[in-house]
């Protein structure tokens, strides 16, 4: 059975009609005990089915460690998002973008293709000026009509920089990540392990914590 | 699985621009909910200079998860109409600010509007319509906690409070909401109430008696939230007696209403008791040349339909006054 309904099927492909660039997604998942990984991995066949600019290729975490070393990939289902020359963005989603996700999906692969909104120029030189490693994870669950902006601005600072990586965490599908973190409401923002925010604040918030890590 | 896709909010033309600082507008709105955006709508329209500051696009619709009283839609979702709001807004293009507080707003001839960021701005009438924000208990514990058990959002966080013993502050409508969200998953709800019964609709609250699991507190405030690296307990007062005790609890969900955002502008207008700014029935407040609109107003009744009439009022009200200046 598909995922996705006729209307939304329709509204799905209107919108990847406006990607400019191709899309690579490596998705990383496992055949068996993992009921997400197989969803998850419908989902993006569908998903990718939609647009020929997006180009699926599944791994499996063990039998492919190395690509998924390469990638940074430490759980799974993993979508890591990959630019048109198959280059890392530092981009990935940790469980299903379903929910409110979808958009936060949609907004990643769309900024990966080159349709990029404009960043106002103080900020694009903060983004630029960071120069150590910054991993940053955000918490969501997929009933939370907030926590795609959060996603989606971590994501644009990871495609910006390349020391800046960023993944989406569902919250849900990861209990033990969200209980080490102390994650009691989404979304939850922590920085390199240290630092974190609660809520879905500014790209300037971020920077603010980014910048005294 | 379902997907909550906001269609428009990709399709729409990216058709803003950044607010100029060496710019006199017209009309400054400040504001991005249902009143700001409608009043933006009018002011473009009239061909008045017209920026606006939003600090987060669509306010309390986009908390919303359902909206059945808004003409022209049986049902939509809250972030949905606000993604219709916007486009209709970005059709026409307007100076825009996104993500920013406003720290002043100063009156006289050319009003001034300093955001949080230090920037400022001039025009010639003002527009505010910034709405309303969750009020909050004001009690020890609940800054240090919130995202660590103290929240505010049930149908974002209410899973991870999966069989915990919960609090929910308030007896409203959007308290009772709260409980149906949790009531099924923790394992006991505790309702902590002001009064001495329950305000919200009559159909939420019917429906508590089926969860087996809820008790309700009445006149009973809180005094304070307890925790370290997250909520352990919630000190409550009874109103009557005075006494004060302590219900164990690993979360608490304060939904006790609303508080106008109209701080930075105290001082600066007439405003009744609740900080809601007064307003007369064309939106003009104590100040010439600056007009409000919405839910930060003495409007009665506080509806997504009512706010976008406002805005429309206040806008012709703000557009009449700068043409008569020049």
């Amino acid at each position: 059975m598909p995922l996705f309904d006729e209307k939304i099927s329709a509204q799905l492909g209107d919108i990847l009609k406006n990607m400019d660039g191709a899309v690579n997604l490596a998705f990383f998942t496992q055949e068996f005990e993992c009921r997400i990984c197989q969803d998850t991995g419908a989902f993006l066949k569908e998903f990718s089915s939609l647009s020929e600019k997006i180009k699926l290729k599944v791994y499996d975490f063990l039998k492919d460690g190395q690509e998924a070393g390469r990638l940074g990939v430490d759980k799974i289902p993993c979508i890591c998002v990959l630019d048109a020359g198959g280059d890392d963005t530092g981009i990935k989603f940790y469980g299903l973008p379903g929910g409110y996700e979808i958009n936060s999906f949609i907004s990643s692969l769309l900024e990966v293709s080159g349709k990029k909104e404009p960043i106002p120029d103080d900020l694009m030189k903060r983004i630029m000026a960071v120069d150590r490693d910054v991993h940053i994870q955000v918490f969501v669950g997929l009933t939370c009509p907030h926590c795609p902006s959060a996603v989606a601005m971590a994501h644009r600072l990871a495609l910006e920089n390349k020391r800046i990586r960023a993944d989406m965490i569902d919250a849900a599908v990861f209990p033990q990540l969200a209980v080490k973190h102390s994650v009691s409401g989404v979304p939850k923002i922590v920085f390199n392990d240290r630092e974190e925010m609660v809520g879905a604040g500014p790209l300037a918030g971020f920077l603010d914590i980014i910048e005294r890590l | 699985m379902d997907f909550n896709l906001n269609a428009v909010s990709f399709i729409a033309e990216k058709n803003f621009s950044r607010l100029d600082i060496k710019k006199t507008y017209d009309i400054m709105i400040l504001g991005g909910g249902p009143a700001g955006l409608t009043a933006a709508v009018y002011c473009i329209r009239k061909g008045m200079s017209t920026g606006i500051i939003v600090n987060e696009v669509g306010g309390q619709v986009a908390w919303t998860s359902g909206i059945e009283n808004y003409m022209g839609y049986r049902h939509i979702n809250g972030v949905e109409l606000v993604q219709k709001f916007k486009e209709q807004v970005l059709q026409f293009g307007i100076d825009y600010e996104e993500g920013r507080r406003i720290e002043s707003v100063s009156s006289g001839p050319m009003k001034g509007v300093v955001l949080d960021d230090g920037r400022s701005f001039s025009s010639r009438a003002l527009i505010i319509a910034t709405g309303k924000d969750m009020r909050r208990l004001g009690v020890p514990g609940e800054r240090e906690l919130t995202g660590k058990g103290v929240a505010f959002c049930s149908i974002c966080d209410a899973p991870f409070f999966s069989g915990k013993r919960v609090v929910v502050v308030g007896g409203g409508n959007s308290a009772m909401e709260a409980v149906h969200d949790l009531a099924p998953i923790a394992s006991r709800v505790i309702i902590v109430q002001f009064l001495e019964s329950l305000t919200a609709d009559r159909v939420l609250i019917d429906k508590l008696e089926s969860y087996g699991n809820v008790e309700v507190l009445y006149e009973h405030e809180v005094a304070e939230i307890r925790g370290g690296s997250s909520v352990e307990s919630v000190e409550v007062r009874d109103r009557k007696t005075g006494k004060t005790s302590s219900i164990s609890a690993g979360g608490v969900f304060i939904q006790i209403g609303l508080v106008p955002n109209s701080g930075f502008v105290k001082g600066v207008v007439s405003m009744n008791g609740s900080g809601e700014i007064i307003i007369d029935c064309s939106c003009n407040t104590s100040e010439a040349g600056i007009f409000a609109a919405g839910d930060v107003t003495t409007v009665p009744f506080k509806q997504i339909i009512i706010a976008g009439g406002e805005g429309a009022k206040a806008a012709l009200s703000a557009c009449e006054y700068v043409m008569r200046l020049t």
